[in-house]
C-alpha cells in the first residue's frame, strides 16, 4: 500500500523546503549572480538581483590578471593525479583485502583508517622541512604525494566495501582458468567493479580538489591550485566583489557539478562504509 | 577459501600501500616529536640542531637540547588557552548546529513534494565548496558591515548592521563553518531515514501514532547510529579547520590550535615549540580517533 499523502500537505511541505534550500544555497546563488555584474552594481544598495547590465567582462578580467587558468590547470593535475596514483596502489590493496584476507586484515584496515585521524598540524613542521630540503616545495610532483597519501585511506577503504560486494566464486574460476594476478585484477574484478571504482574516484577528486591545508601551506606559485587562488584573493581585491565573485565561481562550479553526481559515494566514502 | 598462494600474493599486493602509509605516518610522526625536545628555531644563524649526530648533540647539549620546555612554553602560552577555548567553542557549537540542524532537513527531505531533487542539490552544494572560497564570500559579500548582505537585511528593517567579523569573529566562524558542514550530516542523516523499514512507517501510520511519538520512538533510535558517526567524523574535521581562518584574517580573535602550530612554526620560525604544539593536537585527536575506531570496527564484525 502507498502511503498517501494530501495534496495540500504537499504544497506546504513544498514551499516550507524551497524556501529552506533556497536559503542555504543563496550565499552560492548570490556568488554566481554578482559575477554577472559590473562593480559599481555588486555592491550597490538595495541589490540587484535581475535588473542589472549582465557582463562577462569580470571572467575576462580575472583570467588576465591572475591567470586562472593556470592555477585551474594545477588543480586538475593534483586532483588527477594524486588521485589515480592512489587507485593504482590502492586497487591491489583492497582486492587483497576482501579476496585474500588473512588474520590480520581487520587490524590493517582499521590501521590505515587511524592514518587518517593524524591532525596535519602533527606532519606540517616535518613535512615542510623536507620539502624544503629535497626542493619539493611548489613543485606538483611533491603536493600530488601528500595528496595521496592524505586521501589513500578513504581509497582503500571505499574499495573494499564495494570488492566485498562482489562474489568470491567468480574470482577464483577465473583463477581456475589459470589468469595470473594481473589479468585478474585487470580483466575480471576491474570491469565488475567500475561503479564502485568510477564512485571512488568521483569522490577523491572532490576531496583533492578541495583540500585546503597542505595546499596553502606547500604552494606559492608554480604548482599552486585553485584554494590559493582564491586566498589570494582575501585582500586587497577582496574588495572587487565583481572579480572576486568570478573567480570563486570559476573555482567551485566544476565541484558543484561533479558534486551533483557523488552524493551518494560522499555518505559511503566520508563515513568509511558505516553509513550506507 | 583462500588458497597458501593468494594469501602470499594478497601480502605482496597489500604491501605498497601499507609500505607508504607506514612512512607517511611514522616518518612525520618521528621527526615531530624529536624536534620537539630541540631548541630548534629556523632564524638561528648557527648550525641546525636537528642534523647533528648524537655525539655533537650531546656537545652542543645546552644550546640544543630543550627537555620538556618547548611543552612547558606551548602550554603556558596564554596564547595556547585561547586556541584550545576556540578549538573547542568551533567543535561544539558547529556540532550542535549540525545535528539538530541536519536531523530538521532531513526529516524534510525525506517528505515528499516537488523538486525535491532540486533542493537536496541545493542543500548539500555548501558542503562542495573549497573553504577558501567559502571564507571569502562570507566574510565580504554575506557579513561585510557596509555593503553585505546581512548588513542590507539589517538595514531594511531598521536595526544596526553588525561588523561580525570585528565584533564577534567567533560566531562568524561558527556560522560559516556550520553552513558547511549542516549539509554533510544532512546527507549522512538523510541517508539513513530512507533506509528505515517502509513497514514500520506504515504499521505506525495505520495505528495513528503522533508525528511527535512516532519521531522519539522509532525515527530517532534509528538515527542515534549514523548521529555518533556525524559527530565523530565532523570532529576530525572540525578540529583541523584551517583555511577559514588563514583567508578571513580573525586569527586574532578566533585563531585555533592548528592555527597556533601554524603561527608558530612557519611565521615564527620557532619549530620546536611548534612541534610541541603539533603534538599535542597528535594527543587530542588520538582521544576522539579511538572512539571513532570502536564504532567502525564493530561495523565491520557486523
Amino acid at each position: 500500500m502507498a502511503r498517501k499523502v494530501t495534496t495540500q500537505r504537499k504544497l506546504i511541505v513544498t514551499a516550507l523546503a524551497w524556501a529552506i534550500g533556497l536559503l542555504i544555497f543563496f550565499p552560492i546563488f548570490w556568488t554566481i549572480l554578482t559575477s554577472f555584474k559590473t562593480e559599481g552594481e555588486a555592491i550597490s544598495l538595495p541589490p540587484k538581483f535581475l535588473f542589472f547590465d549582465w557582463t562577462l567582462e569580470n571572467y575576462g578580467v580575472v583570467q588576465e590578471r591572475s591567470d586562472y587558468l593556470r592555477f585551474a590547470m594545477n588543480s586538475i593535475y593534483l586532483a588527477l593525479g594524486s588521485t589515480l596514483f592512489a587507485l593504482v596502489i590502492a586497487i591491489p590493496s583492497a582486492w587483497a583485502m576482501a579476496f585474500a584476507p588473512g588474520r590480520r586484515t581487520k587490524d590493517l584496515l582499521m590501521w590505515m583508517l587511524s592514518t587518517k585521524m593524524m591532525p596535519p598540524v602533527g606532519a606540517l613542521i616535518p613535512i615542510y622541512l623536507i620539502f624544503r630540503d629535497f626542493g619539493l616545495l611548489d613543485t606538483r610532483g611533491g603536493i600530488i604525494t601528500v595528496l595521496m597519501l592524505l586521501n589513500l585511506p578513504i581509497i582503500i577503504w571505499m574499495l573494499y566495501t564495494y570488492f566485498k560486494e562482489i562474489p568470491a566464486e567468480i574470482l577464483e574460476a577465473s583463477r581456475m582458468d589459470g589468469a595470473s594476478l594481473g589479468k585478474e585484477l585487470l580483466y575480471v574484478l576491474t570491469p565488475m567493479a567500475i561503479p564502485g571504482i568510477a564512485s571512488t574516484l568521483l569522490l577523491n577528486i572532490i576531496l583533492a580538489w578541495n583540500e585546503a591545508f597542505w595546499t596553502l601551506a606547500l604552494t606559492t606559485k608554480d604548482a599552486a591550485p585553485l584554494t590559493q587562488f582564491i586566498a589570494s584573493y582575501s585582500s586587497p581585491e577582496g574588495l572587487f566583489w565583481a572579480k572576486l565573485s568570478a573567480a570563486s565561481t570559476m573555482a567551485i562550479a566544476p565541484i558543484l557539478v561533479l558534486g551533483w553526481f557523488a552524493q551518494k559515494q560522499l555518505v559511503r566514502g566520508l563515513t568509511f562504509g558505516a553509513v550506507k | 577459501m583462500a588458497t597458501q598462494q593468494t594469501r602470499a600474493l594478497g601480502k605482496l599486493a597489500v604491501s605498497p600501500s601499507v609500505l607508504a602509509l607506514f612512512l607517511w605516518m611514522i616518518v612525520p610522526l618521528t621527526m615531530t616529536i624529536y624536534f620537539s625536545f630541540l631548541r630548534y628555531n629556523l632564524l638561528d644563524p648557527n648550525p641546525a640542531c636537528s642534523l647533528m649526530t648524537p655525539g655533537q648533540l650531546a656537545d652542543e647539549a645546552n644550546r640544543c637540547l630543550a627537555g620538556f620546555s618547548n611543552y612547558t612554553y606551548f602550554l603556558t602560552d596564554p596564547a595556547f588557552f585561547k586556541a584550545m577555548g576556540n578549538s573547542l567553542k568551533l567543535v561544539g557549537w558547529v556540532l550542535v548546529i549540525s545535528v539538530v540542524g541536519g536531523t530538521l532537513l532531513a526529516l524534510l527531505l525525506d517528505q515528499a513534494f516537488y523538486g525535491r531533487g532540486f533542493v537536496r542539490i541545493m542543500m548539500i552544494a555548501p558542503f562542495l565548496v573549497m573553504p577558501t572560497v567559502s571564507a571569502l564570500v562570507w566574510k565580504n559579500m554575506m557579513m561585510n558591515p557596509v555593503t553585505g548582505f546581512f548588513a542590507y537585511i539589517s538595514k531594511s528593517l531598521g536595526l544596526q548592521p553588525i561588523d561580525w567579523f570585528a565584533h564577534y569573529p567567533m560566531t562568524a566562524v561558527v556560522m560559516m563553518v556550520a553552513w558547511q558542514w549542516v549539509p554533510f550530516a544532512t546527507l549522512i542523516l538523510l541517508t539513513s531515514l530512507q533506509s528505515l523499514d517502509e513497514e514500520q512507517k506504515e504499521a505506525a501510520e495505520m495505528d495513528g501514532t503522533p508525528p511527535l511519538s512516532y519521531f522519539w520512538y522509532i525515527v530517532l533510535p534509528h538515527l542515534i547510529r549514523p548521529m555518533t558517526v556525524v559527530i565523530l567524523i565532523e570532529t576530525i574535521f572540525l578540529l583541523n579547520v584551517f583555511a577559514e581562518i588563514y583567508v578571513t584574517g580573525t586569527a586574532g580573535r578566533a585563531g585555533n590550535l592548528p592555527f597556533l602550530v601554524y603561527q608558530y612554526g612557519l611565521i615564527a620560525n620557532d619549530i620546536g615549540g611548534a612541534s610541541a604544539g603539533g603534538i599535542i593536537a597528535v594527543i587530542l585527536a588520538n582521544i576522539v580517533a579511538f572512539f571513532l575506531m570502536r564504532m567502525i570496527g564493530k561495523n565491520l564484525d557486523a
